[in-house]
């Protein structure tokens, strides 16, 4: 934070800014005949006053973003280990080869035939996601992970429907995501929760009470929110198809097992991916994303409208043509308008491009290693008294600290710790989730991170600990250095303010 | 092959050692051994970043993008001109790359410009509550008719045939799963024509201008659905709102809309953004994220995520919505265009697109073997029916370096002929002309080889 910016540090709003008959925008010069607007658009469908947009200059607009940038933590600034939302590096070379105009200025309704490119990045990322997934067909279309998860429960209930089946329940574990309970109830199930054995697997006797003839699905991450890898996961597979229920990967932590082992290998029937973790499209503070899944042959057909195909040359040296295949009499239909993301998908298929196969595993090593590496090096901190791991396993991508003995002994929640690091720079894990563990922090350092950024937070938690032994009021009034303190959350949900008063 | 990891060879080693293991292949000790993989994926190997480049620079120019043609082409994305302080802002790393804003005291900037953008969407819709943003149109109708489900526990939605086909299809997609059944309502002369509503439909759902270009009466519709206590749901084109009556004011309920035409790129379909406003009586029912205004601990204003409790990360399978990822770096993009436009540059722009429309319609349906498809007013778009085969008369129109627009049978089997023209400002009187010449001619040739063909 500069001081030109903490001395301003009551930031208007674009509106507080606007004044009367100030201006931007200049409309391109009018060059057919100025017929009235009464002869055009009848007055009683008009309104009679324009929307209050401010009425700001370019200066003013630019100066004003720039600024409210600048209030914002960034990951090309600074680390960012929120767990399993996978915040590594995003490519340079991404953004330029998105805005290339014959990406990004192409019409949506274009004819297949003269948008042959784009069809052959997206039917070429297809079969790549395909291949890492270890699932031979795959729908570009969901706009984010959610959304993936919501198209692969909806094809579960298809696949059921179409053998003459009505299923009622999907299950999912207590430390689920919890995307994965509100789009079984959205997708009009029932969930029912499974349990966690002691060692952080899915409780395979609470699985096999809960399995029967009523389940359509069971809906899982591996690994786990708890970073760690299910143990179990063949005799899962053996559970849930042996009562006819599929089985459905949670892509969130794909980070982990890129080219070390496949979902499909699994027996999972169903995974979708998020393009904005494992495949580095930027977050954008909130999106875009893209979720697109892969399942396996028997869930094929009832896959959305439209797939992207190739079609094979017929007779001589004739070429490949790239088509979108409406003609799919099974389908559950659609999801969302035109063919998806494409801007990620751009972005996705430049990362698969530049990793290839090697780099792709290397991802997978380094990730793990990192996670592994920073949990061992807080632990040789002496950070397990009043941090523990919550499981006392290796773990993969990613792993869960308690604080409830930070909470007991020292007297300062995890939401504490996590507003204290904010003043030393780094953004705090994700905390309180999964929910099964008290006072949680979860924290993925991903593998673009250095081994001196995973050393350096190791310190930060070390010396915030310290710190809170002498005096616990330092965490509890955190932060100090940020353009704003703590907020009232309670007070903004009690008395929502969600636009600007004119 | 590229890399973005940096942990060296001594890297490696001294960490092994610290975790306790000899070889990174230990840490995945828990997969099963017959699950691990035991070859490589089956992907080319990776390339250095230029190479990337010149690959996907090559896709690229395999693509017919509004660059390389004179585009007529709408149906519901637009080829508006974005300006540079858009790219220029969007491309900030501050505003691309953070995550969702959970730790506002690092994510003001982020939280005041959705603050900003939910005012600008409740001016454009009439409507006080804002989300946002949610993925994009279609499916934000889908995401509101999930929300008239709950609210009143009624069966049946009733939707115009000129709401988007493809949000037409995602609520379909949906209702099945909710046991909802729905019913289509007709286009009569190029508008909504309602069927006899009864207590039984929980939502009527239309589009504000319809998919045909059409301007609906949005308050006859709004009160014919009230009347039935059903909600009335219009998906809506934001610019276009410039000029209409607002969607709030005319009674609307639930206003959603497709965000594209508001400085996002056409991306072959995405990413853009959807807009979600209502009223104050639904807003505890809205899906995804919305901003909130409060104070810091100093009493300094400040921006939270807010009424969280709606949201799947704390209510779980009791959520109003599963939506998590949305949209936020493109309805930044929406805020700072609208910022840019202002309040009479967007009259200015609607003004300038209704008019260059209006002009473009009656040339063309001047022509031979042109007929407007209804004579409803038009802001933006317009449909025709030619006396001619479509695909033929596209074919020729290409060739002279003219896209004129979409073929509607794609959509409406029964308009086999029907072409959907879009103006947007960056279509001039000459591209306009230019079309009504090659469109002319592109037909005329039709119906000589046809009539050559009967005689």
């Amino acid at each position: 934070m500069s001081s030109f910016l903490a001395a301003a540090d009551d930031e208007l709003t674009i509106y507080e800014r606007s004044r009367p008959g100030r201006r931007a925008f200049v409309a391109p010069a009018l060059d057919v005949p100025e017929r009235a607007l009464d002869e055009l658009l009848p007055v009683r469908l008009r309104r009679d006053e324009p929307p209050r947009l401010p009425e700001v200059s370019e200066p003013e607009i630019v100066r004003h973003y720039n600024r409210l940038s600048k209030r914002n933590f960034d990951l090309d600034t600074g680390f960012y280990p929120l767990g399993s939302c996978t915040m590594k590096h995003n490519p340079k070379l991404h953004e330029r080869l998105a805005a290339l105009p014959g990406h990004a200025k192409l019409h949506p309704l274009q004819d297949p035939r003269r948008a042959q490119g784009a069809l052959e990045l997206m039917w070429r990322l297809q079969s790549a996601l395909g291949e890492i997934a270890g699932l031979p067909h795959v729908s570009l279309q969901p706009s984010a992970g959610s959304h993936g998860e919501l198209l692969g429960v909806l094809l579960t209930r298809a696949l059921h429907e179409d053998h003459g089946e009505r299923r009622t329940q999907v299950l999912t574990p207590d430390n689920a995501h919890g995307t994965n309970p509100a789009t079984v109830t959205m997708a009009g199930y029932e969930l029912v929760k499974v349990a966690t054995d002691h060692a952080g697997n899915v409780d395979l006797d609470d699985l096999r009470a809960k399995a029967g003839e009523q389940v359509a699905c069971l809906m899982l991450t591996n690994p786990s929110t708890l970073g760690l890898f299910e143990q179990g996961i063949e005799e899962i597979e053996r559970i849930v198809h042996g009562v006819g229920a599929t089985l459905y990967y949670d892509g969130a932590n794909l980070n982990a097992i890129m080219g070390i082992c496949r979902p499909g290998d699994m027996g999972f029937d169903i995974v979708h991916f998020n393009l904005h973790k494992s495949f580095t499209q930027p977050h954008g503070g909130g999106g875009p994303g893209a979720g697109p899944i892969a399942v396996s042959e028997r869930l094929e057909p009832y896959l959305p409208r439209p797939q992207v195909v190739r079609r094979e040359p017929t007779g001589n040296g004739g070429e490949a043509l790239y088509d979108l295949d409406y003609d799919r009499p099974k389908s559950i239909g659609r999801l969302r308008g035109f063919q998806g993301n494409y801007g990620v998908f751009v972005r996705a298929y430049a990362y698969i491009r530049s990793l290839g196969a090697a780099g792709l595993r290397e991802v997978s090593e380094v990730a793990v290693l990192n996670a592994n590496y920073l949990l061992a090096r807080l632990k040789q901190a002496g950070v397990a008294e009043y941090l523990p791991a919550a499981y006392d396993r290796l773990c993969m991508h990613e792993f869960v600290l308690s604080g409830g003995p930070m909470k007991h002994e020292l007297g300062i929640k995890t939401l504490d710790l996590a507003k204290r690091m904010l003043d030393y720079g780094v953004h705090p894990p994700t905390v309180y989730f999964p929910l099964i563990v008290d006072e949680a922090l979860l924290i993925e350092p991903t593998e673009t991170e250095t081994k001196e950024t995973l050393d350096r937070f190791a310190d930060i938690v070390v010396e915030i600990l310290r710190e809170a032994r002498q005096d616990p009021e330092v965490a509890r009034g955190a932060p100090y250095s940020t353009p704003v303190r703590r907020l009232d959350e309670a007070g903004a949900a009690r008395r929502p303010v969600v636009r600007q008063q004119m | 092959m590229s890399t973005y990891v940096s942990a060296t060879e001594a890297d490696r080693r001294e960490m092994l050692a610290a975790i306790g293991v000899d070889s990174i292949e230990q840490l995945f000790s828990d997969i099963p051994e017959g699950l691990r993989l035991e070859r490589p994926l089956a992907l080319d190997p990776g390339r250095a970043e230029q190479e990337v480049y010149d690959e996907l620079r090559a896709l690229a120019a395999r693509n017919v993008s509004t660059e390389d043609e004179v585009s007529f082409l709408g149906g519901g994305m637009y080829d508006h001109y974005v300006p540079a302080l858009v790219d220029s802002i969007v491309e900030r790393s501050e505003f691309l790359t953070p995550y969702t804003p959970y730790q506002p005291e690092i994510s003001q900037g982020g939280l005041q410009a959705m603050f900003e953008y939910q005012t600008a969407i409740s001016e454009l819709t009439g409507l006080p509550v804002s989300n946002a943003s949610v993925y994009e149109g279609p499916s934000a109708v889908a995401a509101a008719g999930y929300v008239a489900k709950h609210v009143n526990r009624r069966g049946r939605f009733v939707v115009s045939r000129g709401v988007h086909p493809h949000a037409r299809e995602a609520l379909a997609t949906m209702a099945g799963s909710w046991q909802m059944e729905t019913v289509e309502a007709p286009l009569r002369t190029g508008l909504t024509e309602l069927p006899e509503l009864d207590e039984n439909v929980s939502a009527v759902i239309v589009a504000q201008p319809n998919f045909l270009g059409a301007v609906e009466d949005l308050q006859a519709l709004a009160d014919a659905a009230h009347s039935a206590g059903a909600l009335l749901i219009c998906s809506c084109d934001p610019l276009p709102l410039a000029l209409l009556k607002a969607p709030g004011d005319c009674g609307v309920d639930i206003a959603v809309g497709e965000g594209q035409t508001l400085g996002n790129r056409l991306d072959f379909g995405g990413p853009s953004f959807g807009f979600f406003a209502t009223t104050e009586a639904l807003m505890r029912r809205i899906p995804g994220r919305i901003a909130g205004e409060t104070r810091d601990l100093d009493g300094k204003r400040g921006f939270v995520l807010t009424l969280q409790t709606r949201e799947q990360h704390i209510r779980r399978e009791k959520a109003t919505s599963n939506i998590c990822t949305a949209q936020a770096l493109n309805a930044l993009a929406g805020v700072i265009y609208l910022s840019w436009l202002g309040r009479r540059g967007i009259v200015e722009l609607a003004e300038l697109m209704l008019r260059r429309t209006a002009y473009a319609r009656q040339r063309l349906a001047a022509l031979p073997g042109v007929t407007a498809l209804h004579e409803q007013p038009v802001v933006r778009e317009f449909a025709v029916t030619l006396d001619a085969p479509i695909e033929k008369v596209i074919a020729r129109c290409r060739a002279a370096g003219i896209n004129p627009g979409y073929p509607l049978v794609r959509s409406y089997p029964e308009l086999s002929e029907g072409l959907l023209i879009a103006i947007t400002e960056r279509r001039t009187r000459a591209e306009i002309d230019r079309l009504a010449d090659v469109l002319g001619a592109s037909v005329s040739a039709e119906r000589e080889t046809l009539a050559g063909v009967t005689a």
